[in-house]
C-alpha cells in the first residue's frame, strides 16, 4: 500500500482545453505587458507572481499556512546579492546560489515545522522568520537597514545583457514560466494527489500508507526554493536586497495576495500578485495609507468573495482555473 | 484550512462585481494621472520622508522650498516650465530607488532632490547616475556621496557627517569633553557619522570608549543609555537623527545623565528636533548647522516666508538646502540651455560660483560637495528665547575652507583623474 502508483489514474491524463485557453491569454499578456508599461513593473509583478504561486502550493494545495515564507524570499535575495556584488558571479549562478541558499534555509525550516499543524505550524514559521530577519539585521554582509545596494545585473549566460530592461524582462518572464510550470506539473503529479489527500484529511491520507510528513516537508522544500528563485530574481531586477524582503510584513503580504487572487487555484497568485503590486505602485503618492487600503480590500475580499478574484471567476465559468 | 465554502449568496456575487469595479475604477483612474510629460519640462522629483521620523526635518517643508526656488529664480518669465512632483520614500531603500527609477525611465523627471537617510541616498546615487540625470542632495548626510561613492551627476548641498564630526566634534572634544561612547543608528548615515566623529575624537587626543547601534526609529532608548551611562565616558555622542535624537535626549534626561556628570552631544540635531525636545532639556546642548534663519536679512526674510506657507514651522537647514541648491541647478540649465545630460549640467553647476541670499557665496567643489560656512551653535535658555523658534547662539563660525573634509582626503575616483 506504500506506494503511490495507485493514485496514478486520478490525475488527469490530459491538460483541460479551459486551462490552455487560460495559459495562453497569461502568456500574450506576459508577451505584451512591457511595451505597454514599465518594464521593470511588469518584471516586478512576475516576482512576486512566482513567489506567490509557490507559497500557493503549499497554502493552497498542502493546506500548511505559513507565515515565514519572507526568509526563503528575502534570504535568497541576499545571497543573490552579495554572490553577484562581492563574489562576482555572473546573474545566473547568482540566482542558482539563492535558490539553493533558499532550499537548504527551506530543509532546516521545514523539518521543524512540519511536525505542528495549524496555528502551531504558523507560529513557528514566523518565529523561524524573525530570527532570520534580525540575522539578516545584524550580520555584516547584508549591509543592515542600507541593504546591498547597485547588485550589478551583467550578463545571463555571457550573451544576453541584462542592463536592457527589455531583455531582463523577458529573462524574467521566462523564469516566471519555467517555475510556474514546475508548480503545476507537481500539483497534478501523483505527488500532487497525495498532498491534496494530505490537506483533505492527514489522518486518513496516513491510515492509507502515506508517510504525511515526508510528503510535506517534500512541498515545504519546493515551496521555499521556488520563493528563493522568485527572491533571487527580484535582486537581480531592482540590482537591491533589503530588510523589507526578509520582514514579516512581506509574509503577510505574500498571503494576502494568494487569497486575494483565489487560494489553491493556479492562476490566482498570479493574479493576486499582479492586483496588489499595481495598488502599491499606483498608490504609493498615499504612503502609508496604502496599508490601510490593502486592509480594506482584504476584509472586502474575505466578506464578500471569499474564493478570491480567480476563485470567483472559476465559479461562474463553473471550471477550474 | 477551511477550503469548501458554502454557495454563496447572490448578492455577494454583486457584491464582489462592484468591488472589482471600483478597484478597476481607481486603477485606470490613478494610471491617468500618470501621463508622460513631453520633455521640455523641467522635472523636479522630491524624494523624502513624509511619513516617518525626518518629515518634521525635510517632507512637505521641501516642496515648500523647491516651489520657493522654483518662484524666486522667474523660471516662468524666463520661459522654463518647471513642475514639482513629490513621493514618500519611508525611508526604505527598496522604495526608494523604485519610485527614482521609475521617475527617471517613466516620468521622465530631470532632477532629484532633498532624500534623506543616506541608505535610500546612496541607492538614488547609483541610479541617477546611470541614468545621467541630475541628483541634488540636500538631506542626506554620509560624506561617502562625496567619498567613495562620488558621481558626476551628484552635488551634496548642505551638510555631511564629516562637516559634523569637524564641527561638534572637535568643539565638544577642545572643551575637555575627551572620552566618547556612542548611540549609533544602525544604517549608513550613523555609521558615516560615528566613524568621522571617531576620527576627529582621535585626533584631538580624545578617547573612544565604545558604541552602540540601534535599529532606525526606535522609540526606547533604555538599555542604550544604561550601556552609556556604564562606560563612564564624559560624553555620549548621538550619532542620529530626527525622532531618534529627539527620543534619545528626552529618556537621558529621564535617566538623569546630564544630572550625572556626563554631557550628551547631538551630532546632527535640526531646529525642528530642537522645538521638539524644549529648551528645558535641549538648553546648552552645541550643534553644527549650515544654516539658521536668524542670522541676517536674507535668511530672516526667506524664512518668514517660509514659515508663513509652512504652518508656522520655521526651516531647517535642509529645506534651506533645496532651495538654495535648487536655484543654483536652475541658473546652470539656463546657462547650458538643456536639461538632458544631467552631467553637463552638474559640470556647469561646478563652474558657476553659487551665490544665494541663505548659504552666500561658495562653490561646488570637483567631488560634488558644495563649499560655504558652517556654524556651531548653542542652544538657549528658556529665560534667554524670545519666542518660538528663537533657539540658537552663535558660538563659532567654521569657515568654508574648514568646514568641510578636503578635497583629496575622500578617495573620490573623480578627484584622482582630474
Amino acid at each position: 500500500m506504500r506506494s503511490n502508483g495507485a493514485s496514478t489514474e486520478l490525475a488527469p491524463a490530459r491538460t483541460p482545453r479551459h486551462l490552455l485557453i487560460a495559459f495562453g491569454i497569461m502568456v500574450v499578456i506576459g508577451v505584451v505587458a512591457p511595451f505597454l508599461m514599465y518594464p521593470l513593473f511588469a518584471a516586478k509583478v512576475l516576482c512576486f507572481a512566482l513567489f506567490a504561486c509557490a507559497f500557493n502550493l503549499l497554502i493552497g494545495y498542502t493546506g500548511l499556512l505559513s507565515f515565514g515564507h519572507a526568509a526563503f524570499f528575502g534570504f535568497a535575495a541576499y545571497v543573490t546579492g552579495h554572490g553577484a556584488k562581492v563574489w562576482g558571479l555572473p546573474p545566473e549562478l547568482a540566482i542558482l546560489a539563492g535558490t539553493a541558499a533558499a532550499a537548504v534555509l527551506g530543509l532546516a525550516f521545514g523539518m521543524l515545522a512540519i511536525r505542528r499543524q495549524g496555528i502551531y505550524f504558523a507560529m513557528i514559521t514566523l518565529a523561524l522568520a524573525q530570527m532570520l530577519f534580525f540575522f539578516c539585521v545584524q550580520a555584516p554582509f547584508t549591509g543592515g537597514e542600507d541593504g546591498i545596494q547597485g547588485i550589478p545585473r551583467g550578463m545571463m549566460f555571457g550573451i544576453l545583457n541584462l542592463e536592457n530592461s527589455l531583455t531582463l524582462y523577458f529573462v524574467v518572464l521566462g523564469i516566471f514560466l519555467a517555475g510556474f510550470l514546475l508548480i503545476y506539473r507537481t500539483v497534478h503529479s501523483p505527488f500532487g494527489q497525495v498532498l491534496k489527500a494530505i490537506r483533505e484529511n492527514e489522518a486518513r491520507a496516513t491510515s492509507l500508507g502515506y508517510n504525511a510528513d515526508q510528503y510535506k516537508l517534500i512541498a515545504f522544500v519546493l515551496s521555499a526554493t521556488l520563493s528563493g528563485l522568485a527572491g533571487s530574481t527580484k535582486a537581480i531586477v531592482f540590482q537591491l536586497a533589503s530588510l523589507t524582503d526578509v520582514h514579516w510584513g512581506m509574509s503577510g503580504e505574500v498571503v494576502l495576495m494568494t487569497l486575494l487572487g483565489g487560494l489553491g487555484t493556479t492562476f490566482g497568485p498570479v493574479a493576486g500578485a499582479a492586483i496588489l503590486i499595481s495598488m502599491q505602485n499606483y498608490l504609493a503618492q498615499l504612503g502609508g495609507w496604502v496599508i490601510v487600503v490593502q486592509g480594506v480590500i482584504f476584509v472586502v475580499c474575505v466578506l464578500t468573495f471569499r474564493r478570491g478574484v480567480i476563485g470567483e471567476l472559476a465559479r461562474l465559468l463553473k471550471k477550474p482555473l | 484550512m477551511q477550503h469548501e465554502i458554502k454557495e454563496a449568496k447572490e448578492m455577494s456575487g454583486k457584491l464582489m462585481l462592484r468591488a472589482v469595479a471600483a478597484v478597476l475604477v481607481c486603477w485606470a483612474g490613478s494610471a491617468s494621472a500618470q501621463v508622460q510629460m513631453s520633455d521640455d519640462v523641467i522635472k523636479i522629483g522630491v524624494l523624502n520622508d513624509r511619513s516617518g521620523l525626518y518629515a518634521d526635518l525635510s517632507g512637505q517643508g521641501s516642496v515648500i522650498a523647491a516651489q520657493m526656488a522654483v518662484e524666486d529664480f522667474g523660471a516662468a518669465a524666463k520661459g522654463m516650465k518647471v513642475e514639482i512632483i513629490s513621493a514618500d520614500h519611508q525611508n526604505k531603500p527598496d522604495v526608494g530607488s523604485n519610485v527614482a527609477r521609475q521617475w527617471l525611465d517613466v516620468d521622465k523627471v530631470d532632477i532629484i532632490v532633498d532624500v534623506p537617510n543616506s541608505g535610500v541616498a546612496l541607492a538614488v546615487n547609483d541610479i541617477v547616475r546611470e541614468k545621467n540625470k541630475v541628483f541634488l542632495n540636500s538631506g542626506a548626510g554620509t560624506s561617502d556621496l562625496t567619498g567613495k561613492a562620488c558621481s558626476p551627476n551628484t552635488v551634496h548641498w548642505t551638510y555631511d557627517t564629516w562637516a559634523l564630526a569637524n564641527g561638534t566634534g572637535k568643539a565638544v572634544v577642545k572643551t575637555g569633553g575627551d572620552t566618547w561612547f556612542f548611540i549609533v543608528a544602525d544604517y549608513a548615515f550613523g555609521q558615516a557619522l560615528e566613524r568621522d566623529t571617531s576620527a576627529v575624537v582621535l585626533a584631538n587626543g580624545g578617547k573612544v570608549l565604545g558604541s552602540v547601534r540601534h535599529p532606525l526609529n526606535t522609540p526606547d532608548f533604555s538599555s542604550y543609555l544604561l550601556q552609556a551611562q556604564s562606560s563612564g565616558s564624559k560624553i555620549i555622542g548621538l550619532a542620529n537623527a530626527g525622532s531618534d535624537v529627539t527620543n534619545a535626549i528626552k529618556q537621558a534626561a529621564e535617566f538623569g545623565i546630564v544630572q550625572g556628570g556626563q554631557n550628551l552631544a547631538g551630532l546632527l540635531v535640526f531646529i525642528t528636533d530642537v522645538h521638539a525636545i524644549g529648551l528645558q532639556a535641549a538648553q546648552g546642548l552645541i550643534l553644527t548647522e549650515a544654516f539658521y534663519w536668524d542670522m541676517n536679512d536674507g535668511t530672516r526674510t526667506w524664512s518668514k516666508r517660509f514659515a508663513e506657507r509652512n504652518g508656522g514651522k520655521y526651516p531647517t537647514m535642509i529645506h534651506a538646502g533645496v532651495y538654495a541648491g535648487l536655484l543654483h541647478y536652475l541658473k546652470a540649465v539656463q546657462a547650458v540651455k538643456s536639461d538632458s545630460d544631467g552631467a553637463k549640467v552638474v559640470a556647469e553647476m561646478k563652474q558657476l560660483p553659487t551665490q544665494d541670499a541663505l548659504f552666500g557665496n561658495g562653490e561646488v567643489r570637483a567631488d560634488g560637495r558644495t563649499i560655504h560656512d558652517m556654524f556651531l551653535f548653542e542652544v538657549k535658555k528658556p529665560a534667554d528665547s524670545k519666542g518660538p523658534y528663537d533657539y540658537y547662539n552663535l558660538r563659532a563660525t567654521i569657515p568654508a575652507a574648514e568646514a568641510f573634509r578636503p578635497l583629496d582626503q575622500g578617495n573620490c575616483p573623480l578627484v584622482k583623474k582630474g
